[in-house]
This record gives structure tokens, sequence and C-alpha cells, in this order.
């Protein structure tokens, strides 16, 4: 059942170009100008948040996909309108390319009540219908247990959409990931799951996290077919995903998708990865998926050096405004705390105040019986 | 004065036809679990679902609780109105996460709720062992976004559950086994048997002493209410909460503010169970109207055990609850 693509890699590009069948005839100009700016923005949105980050605007943690930002915009740039993706933590490139705006990223960063999830959660958790994207929750392996509840959806009115997921190779040992992939296995469902194999799962190499060599085997323990990709090659994710895409299309079921791919920074902003070897980050860098995708474009024409320096001229004017627009906008109001627990806006007002004033509920806490207070017990004696 | 037909029904028939009756109402209702469909459930709940509404709305799963809760809110998050059974209320352990993490923070965190209905059997007495008896309610108590169910009378099941399909947040609805073909009760053939949730109600008046219970408790309560009345003369009030959360405080507060006196009752173990809320909203709302100490009748801090002699010792009996209540009522 498996099929191992060839690894054809943009950064050691023959002078031929390899693009030229299947689907990637559909790229044109058009689509490789967007491509490399969904890049470049998630690079530079990134590295804005790092910046405000550093100043102490970021409230909470910041994560980082550097080095990773094909694999996700490859993805995000493969599905169509209808579709649904549910991201993990490193995958910014594929919700940009969903619509996702600067501002929304940011807003969310910084806890802003005008954020998507209104200030309540923080990263990426924000669930947007309009836009196909369910947010994550932190419990590693989760949300494709829950997107299989919209594919099952997909499946039920005989639409033809699709659900797109990734997941870390730390994540894919939890138990929800087992049990999500089995489901979507067995009830054949129109779904696409990426498996970015970055090689580290915090601090504990994935080499240590399972004993997995090519990770792509692991769908033949679910009965679905596995390609593996170089994930920092943004042409070659998006052929992968656009073919997996079309197959849960047709009705033929779940794809996984291996990225071979790399975690250029450490966990999050407070890890300095210096559990990292030297040689590995090394090598990794000469292999930036951004970069090769620079020389790609110019060696084959679709741009110039100065029309990629305009490009990102462009993105960081756009961020310039979006960061201060957004750092001037309030934290939401405290009592907002309460808000939307319930479908039920009375259930929510009933939610009682639980420190400094005498509970009541309805206002019943009156006149206390003070004359009759205790009177068998006195009568008792007791 | 138009007499209303009945027909006499178990309480798992009761859930049975609340089940049909929204799904051939409202075609998004559907549901999923193990061996529900081609097999119709462990307890034949679904008997016949699968010929009357195929494969698309009664969906035989892996054996996968927390995708089965997963796909759930997913289904939920698309419009859809899921039921998703487990097969014992136990096995909702491996779907804490999705119920608590997912579930029920999913309107809170992002704006889209998870209108959905995860039921099963609960409670001991089938002799069933450590892991089929189970009252699972308090590990869920704690978990802002959840609403919680545990009928006693069929007319309740079929009414609440058919309310809890309705409702726009996740409901665990907690079916008693014990009482799934002991109960009959006479409903209404014709008409809609429909139970808000969140209404506490009054299974049998009286002014000396209250007793709060749910489940399969109200009727063990009520056997022992009827013997301190025929015995001692004392008229216990007997409050069957029948919705866990939200909780109907009001109703509680009211009725021991008449009676003064207040014992409360339940199957699953004392140490962190619903009684301990209940007695601190009942001290911090009618502190002032009791006249004896609140008391607890639950079961002990155990898991259930499997033997008969064991889990009768286990299970809070009728007798318990005589003493408790002549106890409070002598105070
Ligand atoms: C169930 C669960 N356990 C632990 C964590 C803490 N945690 C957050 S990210 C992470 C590592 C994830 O590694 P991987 O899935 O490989 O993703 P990557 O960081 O490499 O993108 C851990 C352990 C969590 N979020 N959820
Ligand atoms: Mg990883």
């Amino acid at each position: 059942m498996q099929v191992t693509r060839e690894r054809r890699s943009l950064a050691r590009g023959s002078g031929i170009s390899p693009y030229q069948d299947g689907h990637l005839k559909t790229l044109d100009r058009r689509d490789m100008r967007s491509l490399y700016r969904l890049l470049w923005l998630t690079r530079a949105l990134e590295e804005r948040l790092e910046i405000i980050f550093k100043q102490g605007q970021v409230v909470g943690g910041l994560y980082r996909s550097l080095g990773q930002e094909a694999t996700a915009v490859g993805c995000g740039y493969a599905l169509s309108a209808g579709d649904w993706i549910a991201p993990s933590i490193r995958d910014l490139g594929a919700l940009l390319a969903r619509g996702i705006e600067p501002h929304d990223i940011l807003r969310q960063y910084t806890a802003r009540g005008t954020s998507l999830c209104a200030g309540k959660d923080n990263t990426n958790h924000f669930t947007v219908p309009e836009l196909g994207i369910l947010g994550p929750i932190s419990p590693l392996g989760t949300q494709l247990c829950v997107l299989n509840g919209v594919a099952l959806s997909f499946r039920t009115r005989r639409e033809p959409r699709v659900c797109f997921t990734f997941q870390g190779d730390g994540a894919s040992r939890t138990g929800t990931s087992h049990e999500g992939l089995a489901m979507a296995a067995a009830l054949n469902l129109p779904i696409v799951v990426v498996l970015q194999h970055n090689r580290w799962s915090f601090g504990t190499p994935s080499t240590a996290e399972a004993a997995v060599e090519n990770w792509a085997d692991v769908a033949g323990a679910y009965g679905v077919p596995a390609v593996t990709v170089d994930g920092n090659d943004v042409l070659q994710v998006y052929d992968a995903a656009a073919q997996a895409i079309a197959r849960a299309r047709a009705g033929d079921g779940m794809t996984i998708i291996v990225s071979e791919t790399y975690r250029m920074l450490g966990h999050a902003q407070h890890d300095a990865q210096r559990y990292v070897p030297d040689e590995e980050l090394i090598a990794w860098r000469d292999h930036d998926p951004i970069r090769s995708f620079e020389t790609y474009l110019v060696e084959f024409g679709f741009e110039s050096e100065t029309s990629l320096a305009e490009v990102r001229a462009e993105v960081a004017a756009a961020l310039d405004v979006a960061t201060d627009e957004v750092l001037a906008e309030p934290y939401p109001a405290p009592g907002e705390a309460r808000s939307r627990v319930y479908g039920n806006a009375e259930l929510d007002a009933a939610i009682p105040w639980t420190r400094g004033e005498v509970p009541g509920y309805e206002g019943l806490v009156t006149a206390r019986p003070s004359a009759t207070r205790g009177t068998t017990r006195q009568s008792q004696g007791a | 004065m138009a007499s209303v037909e009945t027909r006499e029904t178990t309480y798992l028939t009761a859930i049975r036809e609340a089940l049909q009756e929204e799904m051939r109402a409202d075609e998004t209702v559907f549901m999923l679990g193990e061996d529900i469909g081609v097999y119709g459930g462990a307890f034949k709940v679904t008997e016949g679902f699968l010929e009357e509404f195929g494969p698309d709305r009664v969906i035989d799963t892996p054996i996968s609780e927390a995708a089965i809760v997963g796909a759930a809110i997913g289904a939920a998050h698309m419009g859809l109105k899921p039921v998703a059974e487990m097969q014992f209320i136990d096995f909702i352990a491996p779907a804490f996460d999705m119920i608590v993490n997912f579930a029920a923070k999913s309107r809170y965190r992002t704006g889209i709720g998870a209108g959905l209905v995860i039921r099963g059997p609960c409670g001991a007495g089938a002799r069933s062992g450590p892991f089929h008896s189970q009252s699972v309610e308090s590990y869920f108590a704690n978990v802002p976004g959840l609403k919680m169910v545990a009928p006693a009378r069929a007319y309740d099941a079929k009414g609440l559950l058919r309310a809890s399909i309705r409702d726009p947040d996740p409901v665990l609805f907690f079916e008693h086994k014990f009482l799934y073909r002991r109960i009959k009760e006479e409903l209404p053939t014709e008409g809609e048997v429909l139970v808000p949730l969140g209404e506490a109600r009054t299974h049998r008046p009286g002014n000396d002493l209250t007793i709060v219970t749910y489940g399969a408790m109200v009727f063990k309560s009520a056997d022992a209410a009827d013997r301190v009345a025929a015995e001692d003369g004392s008229e216990v009030e007997v409050i069957d909460l029948r919705t866990l959360r939200p909780l109907d405080t009001k109703t509680i507060v009211e009725s021991v503010r008449r009676t003064g006196r207040l014992l409360i009752v339940h199957e699953a173990p004392r140490f962190g169970g619903f009684a301990g809320e209940i007695t601190a909203q009942v001290c911090e709302e009618a502190f002032e109207w009791l006249d004896a100490p609140i008391r607890r009748v639950t079961a002990i801090d155990t898991p259930v055990p499997y033997a008969p002699t064991l889990e009768d010792y286990y299970l809070p009996g009728e007798e318990d609850i005589v003493s408790a209540a002549r106890w409070l009522l002598a105070y």
C-alpha cells in the first residue's frame, strides 16, 4: 500500500524543473508569487512576534516554525474553499494560506479582546468555520479525533469536501492520534494527515520517542497509503497534498503524508535547544525551504532578485501596520471571563461569584430567621 | 377533561423512544458508538435503529472512546446533533480528555459550541464489578461547560434525553442500568414528553426532613420515607435532582428552609461527591434555617466490588437511609 516518492529537492536543483507533470501543471506564475509571499509572510510574522515577545508584549509562550514553513504553506495552498484544516503549533503558513490575517495572529499572541478567541485562548487555538479552520487544543493528538467528525458530516451530507491536519512526530505517539487515525481509516473518511517528522519533540529526539525508522511505515497499521516528501520543498509538498486531497475528495479515504523536515529552533522561545547537535543544525540550515525556493524561482524565470525583494518589503510594511494597530487594542474586560461558558445566556448569568460578598441566587438571601434559629435543637437541650 | 392515552413503558424503552422520536423529527440527529448498529447496542437500546435510520445515522465505530467523542464534537461544530453511546459509562474514562478539554471548553475558547449528548449505562447493583458499575458524575463535576443528567423515572429519562439532544451544550446523560427494565410507567402515547434541564422534582412531599438524591437512589429514598411515615409519623420530602449540572439549588434551598433538616443520598462514593457540593451550597444559602447538621448517605470510598455481599455492603441501602433520617429527625 505504501507509496514512497523519490525525494527531489529544490536545493539540489539540477537546472531542469522536475515540476512539469501532475498537479503542478495547474500552478502558474501568480501561484508561485502567492506561495513565495506566504512563505515569507510566515517567517516575517514569526520574526515580528519574536520581537514583540522580547519587548514583553506577547502573553505566554511563542512557538515558531522556522525551517518548516514549506510544509504548512504547500498544504494550506492545496486546499479549496469549503475544505477544513486543523493545524498543529508549527503550521502558521497553512492558516495564512487559508485566509487568516497577521492581525489575527498578533491579537491571539497578545491576548487582545478583539482576538478570534476573544482573549480566552492563545496561539492558534481558534475555530473559524467560514475559513474552514478547526482550532487545536493543547493536549496533543486530539484535533484529529474532532476533525473526523467534521469529515463525517461531509460524508453524511455527500459533500465533496476534505479535511486536512498535521501531527508532530511526538504527538503521533498519543492515544488520541492512534484512535483518530484508526477511526478515520475504518470509516473511510476524507482526511489527509501530515506527519511532521521534524526530528524533535520538545527536548527529545524522535529516535528516542519511537522505534520507527521509515515514518511512512506507520500507515500500514491503519491500512492506508503514505507518501514521503521533502517537507522543505514547497512544490513537492503542494504536489503530494494536492494528490492526497484529490484522492480523499474522490471518496478513496485517508492518506498520510510524511514530511521530512527539521525544527530549526527550540521548542519555544524559552528553549535555547542546547541539546541539539551543531552538525545537525548546520546541515539543515543549508536546506532552508525559503532560500531554496527563491533560487528556484529566479533560476526558472518566475521572479527576479528585485521582484522577490519587493515582496519582502511589502510584507514588512504590512506587518508594521498590523503590529501598531493590534498593540493599540485593549485586553478584554475582566468580566468577560464569565461569558459564553454555556449556550444559554441565563446559565452564564447564574455563574456564581465566588469571592467577597455573601452568595445568593435570585436575591433569595434575605431576612434570616433569627427568631426561630436553632429552636428544635435548643428545645431538646442538645 | 380529555383522557390521555398511555402505554406501559420501561425506562429503557423510554430512552429508545426519545432517540427514535428525535431522530424521526430531526434528520441532523445521529448516533455513533460501539455495536449500536448491527447488534443493536449492548443493552439493545438501539435495536432496529440501523434498519430504520441507515448507516449514515447509526454508526458502528471502532473501540475508540476518545475518537467517538471527538467525532461527535466535530460533527456538532458542523451543525449535526450527535448522540454518542458509551457501552458502559465506565468507558468514558478514555474519552475524558476529549470531554473536559475539547467539548467543555470549545464554546468558551472559540465561540463555537459542541451540542452533543454522551449517554451510557451507569450505576451499581447489577453485580458487574469495578468496571461496569461506576457512577462517574463527580469526575466531571468540576468542569464548567458540561451539563449532566441522571434520570430516575421513565418519564424523565425520555423527556430529559429529548431536551439533552436539543441542548446547545455537551450533555452527559447517565442511564442507571439497574432501572432499565425494572422501572415501568404509564407514559402518554401521543404528544411530546419533554423535561427541561436544570429542574429538580419533588418525588414525595413532606415538611419534616429533606432528602436530596438522584438516579436509582430516588426509589430507595422514597421507600425509606414511606417507612418513616408509617412507623414514626414524620413526613420526609424526597427531591429527585434529575439534572446534576446545572444544579437546581433553588429547589433544594427552598425545601431545606421549610424542613430545617437535610439528608443527601447518592450512590457514588462520598469523598468529593455531589453531596459535598450540595452541603456547601446549603450552608451558604440556608445555614440559619438548619436545625440539624447536614448528613450524607453514600457509597463507601472504595471501588465498586463484585461479590453480592460486598456490593450490598458498598451501596447505601434503605435501612441506612431510614436510620440517618431518624437521627436527623430526632436531633
Ligand atoms: C497530551 C500532551 N502531552 C504533553 C504536551 C506538552 N507538549 C507540547 S508540545 C510537545 C512536543 C511536541 O512534539 P511534536 O509533536 O513532535 O511537535 P513539534 O514540537 O516537533 O512540532 C509536548 C511534549 C501536550 N501539549 N499535550
Ligand atoms: Mg516533532
